[in-house]
């Protein structure tokens, strides 16, 4: 096992490089401001970046914003609305990257109390994407003096913004000589901009990557400093293509710098109240995490294992759902051979959780950075689970390096990973074979390829173009250049809306296949995960119950978003008592813990019911901006059969008797009657069946969240939650007329 | 016996609680495990028999981002 303290710290970049960098940079304009304190978690400012006039403009944000939007995704989403229109594409120059860190993000006494929330209009999806993210930047721009960021326009060269709170300006800076990768870049930057080694601490970088610049699964990395290893560490935004828009707008990099993070930057109302919430919170992580989760140990991969053993597992492209060479890449053999131990590895002041994992001078075996030392962020569940079984690969070693490389190079690890796992079935199935992909071998398990791919998607670069390009086109392509079928491809492309899904196999829980399908950015688990309540603990098994959870669950979650908060520490550590609560599930006590966090924060009182409200008119508001942009209704909420049910016959076989015994005992055959079948006839009558119930699942749904059957937000619904504004009752009155509703 | 709402075929005299969750392989960290109600906690889970009338939930809880 490796311990904190028998790791090495970094080497630090020399002084004469960074005097080379800096004597390069070009001073392209600069604006002073005055820096409004925080109150109560706002300081009801916005900062508008223009890009391609470099102007930056610092705006009031109305009263009635703050009201009804909150902060977070709900400021995100509502300037993004009024930059765009129903024709803005990801590439338009009226999109914006819009960023908010939410009212409770920044403060230090609880855990997980520093996300940011991203919006823009995806090129995986051309509709919003929300993506979000811990490290310093979100948190940071607050201190600077701005509860939210819009970057608009391009710039016609690679520019970085700095936000400089310390001197009130905000610079616009050609910066030539540092890289594009982004654990180099963000390195530079935090170094550059430092006064010295201590003030690293003072720097938040945000950075994509250089894959970004020609892959629509572009990611955003926002780094935190640690100051223990000596190294700029990343977080990322991963989903939706972000970090290509922010590529596409030729941004290298934002900068905010500020003068040091206190106890109560967000001038809170009621701090004692805060710092009981928090120490309560930080005991119980210490007496129980250890007994839990092991958070501390092995952060969110202390899944891997134990979600094989309920075939939740994407092995094999979401084929099969346990793992045969699990055991290679369990929590004990990260934590013994990968993860150092001991470490306070934490994305953010305070939080105890300290689940952001690192492997320390890990040896790169490929690509540019071969034989060099590095540190590993992660790998998460969401990583190691869609760069490891879904592609058939099982050493840690290499899940490492594919992440390092994905993370370094700007590209989401989740829709890599699946998009990975997509390609290498087209492989396996002729598809694809080696003259198609530029002499890659994708053949399950093939990690040296696999990274070789990657490279290529970085150098833009022969079938690196194709992979750049995400599932939801790479079917169009394939099936154009007649090399598949596309309805074939659609049934196990693991893509839905454009964005491909994260890393559960949901077939024996229609609650999450809703839990996927049924969510406003495309299929991410955030909104909804349902799997355990559905299918182990069987708590929801009417259409009514499941209909309610998927109401109930996306609400209380986007929550989160709105605040800036974690949602790891909501339900991964629980109190010892939880058990004897009425609703264990839902862990009461935290759930009193956020309430009197908001109170302790804005002053504020709520309870659960506005809680709900809150995250339900931004939700709405969402779902109407997906429809402006020409998705968001039923037929959009459509789901590949893959998510629901086996594709194929070695799929069938591989699960046999579970799926007979389902014939009998849920869709109405005799056991005589599935004897007498053939396997296609009882491949053909379960997915019969399993579309069927997706169908009735979404009539339970959508009326219990105020909607059509077409998915149409009602005016009645929205003037309930006063969200019945002019600009949302033009999209939805003319769909709503067509169904006479 | 009852597990989880369900009929639980596999139930036998002498049948404890860690036979339940090993044959079913529940695997997962954070369980709720309640008998007719009433919680059992990890370290009586050997020394819990069931009986053939007993409702047993092995609630699992959430985690994840």
């Amino acid at each position: 096992m490796i311990h904190i303290c028998d790791v090495p710290r970094y080497h630090a970049i020399s002084e004469d490089e960074l005097k080379q960098m800096r004597e390069k940079h070009v001073l392209l304009r600069s604006f002073s401001y005055e820096k409004t304190p925080l109150e109560r978690g706002y300081t009801d400012k916005i900062l508008t970046v223009d890009l391609g006039a470099k102007e930056a403009v610092v705006s009031d944000i109305p009263a009635e914003v703050k009201e009804k939007f909150i902060g977070g995704k709900g400021y995100c989403l509502r300037y993004l609305w009024d930059a765009v229109n129903p024709s803005t594409r990801w590439d338009s120059p009226e999109n914006e990257i819009v960023m908010s860190a939410g009212p409770i993000a920044g403060i230090t006494q609880y855990g997980g109390t520093g996300k940011t929330l991203i919006c823009t209009i995806s090129p995986l999806t051309d509709i919003p994407v929300d993506s979000n993210v811990g490290g310093f930047f979100g948190p940071y721009l607050k201190f600077a003096g701005f509860d939210a960021l819009e970057l608009k326009g391009k710039s016609e060269t690679d520019v970085i913004v700095v936000i400089d709170a310390t001197t009130g300006t905000i610079t616009f800076e050609e910066a030539p000589l540092e890289h594009f990768d982004a654990h180099v870049l963000c390195e530079e930057l935090t170094s550059l901009y430092a006064k010295d080694e201590k003030d690293k601490m003072n720097v938040a970088v945000v950075a994509a990557g250089s894959a970004a610049d020609y892959c629509n699964m572009g990611m955003l990395n926002f780094s935190f400093y640690d100051p223990r290893r000596g190294v700029t560490r990343l977080k990322q935004a991963g989903r939706g293509g972000i970090g290509r828009v922010f590529r596409d707008k030729r941004i290298k990099a934002l900068v905010c710098r500020i003068d040091g993070v206190k106890a109560n930057l967000n001038h809170v109302a009621d701090i004692g109240l805060i710092n009981k919430t928090g120490v309560k919170f930080h005991r119980e992580i210490a007496n129980n995490d250890i007994h839990q989760n092991d958070m501390r140990g092995v952060g969110t991969a202390y899944s891997l294992r134990t979600l094989a053993d309920y075939d939740i597992v994407p092995t094999n492209n979401f084929k099969f759902g346990d793992a045969p060479g699990i055991d290679e890449m369990t929590a004990a053999v990260f934590k013994k051979d990968w993860l150092t131990q001991g470490a306070a590895d934490g994305c953010w002041y305070g939080c105890s959780m300290a689940c952001a994992k690192a492997s320390d001078h890990f040896l790169l075996k490929t690509g540019p950075y071969k034989g060099q030392r590095v540190c590993v962020d992660g790998p998460e569940y969401e990583s190691a689970a869609g760069l490891g079984p879904a592609c058939g690969i099982y050493n840690p070693q290499e899940v490492l390096e594919i992440n390092f490389y994905c993370d370094t190079y700007g590209l989401d690890t989740i829709s890599y990973g699946t998009m990975t796992a997509f390609l290498m079935e087209c492989y396996e199935r002729g598809i694809l074979n080696r003259e198609r992909t530029g002499g890659l071998d994708l053949s399950w398990g093939n990690a040296a390829d696999d990274l070789e791919l990657m490279h290529r998607m970085a150098r833009n670069e022969g079938f690196g173009k194709i992979a750049a390009l995400g599932i939801h086109k790479q079917k169009a392509y394939f099936a154009e250049m007649g090399w598949g079928d596309l309805a074939e491809m659609n049934d196990f492309g693991m893509e839905q809306k454009g964005l491909e899904y994260s890393e559960y196999s949901a077939k024996e829980s229609l609650a999450q296949q809703g839990g996927y399908g049924l969510t406003n950015k495309g299929p991410q688990h955030d909104e909804a995960w349902l799997i355990f309540m559905d299918q182990v603990n069987n708590q929801i098994p009417t259409f009514e119950d499941k209909a309610e959870a998927l109401y109930f669950y996306p609400m209380f979650r986007t929550w989160f978003g709105l605040m800036g908060l974690c949602k790891l520490p909501w339900n991964d550590i629980v109190p010892a008592d939880n058990a004897l609560t009425d609703d264990p599930k839902m862990v009461p006590e935290h759930v009193e813990n956020y309430l009197n966090l908001y109170y302790g924060v804005t002053g504020k009182r709520i309870d659960t019911k506005e809680m709900i409200r809150q995250s339900e008119r931004v939700y709405n508001f969402q779902r109407i901006f997906n429809i402006r942009m020409g998705k968001g209704l039923r037929a959009d909420d459509a789901i590949p059969y893959r998510s629901a049910g086996p594709v194929f016959e070695d799929e069938y076989l591989w699960r046999e008797e579970r799926y007979d015994t389902q014939l009998v005992e849920l869709a109405g055959y005799t056991p005589e009657q599935v004897k007498s079948m053939s396997l296609q006839e009882r491949m053909a009558a379960t997915r019969k069946f399993r579309e069927a119930r997706y169908q009735t699942l979404i009539d339970a749904v959508y009326p219990k969240r105020g909607w059509t059957l077409n998915g149409v937000p009602t005016v009645e619904h929205l003037r309930e939650l006063g969200m019945d504004l002019p600009e949302l009752l033009e999209v939805i009155e003319p769909l709503l007329a067509k169904e006479g509703v | 016996m009852i597990l989880n709402y369900r009929e639980y075929k596999s139930w036998r005299e002498g049948l404890t609680v860690r036979d339940v969750i090993e044959e079913n392989t529940f695997t997962w960290p954070k369980l709720v495990v309640k008998r007719n109600g009433t919680v059992i906690w990890p370290e009586e889970y050997g020394s819990t028999v069931l009986d053939e009338t007993d409702d047993l939930e092995v609630i699992h809880l959430l985690g994840g981002g």
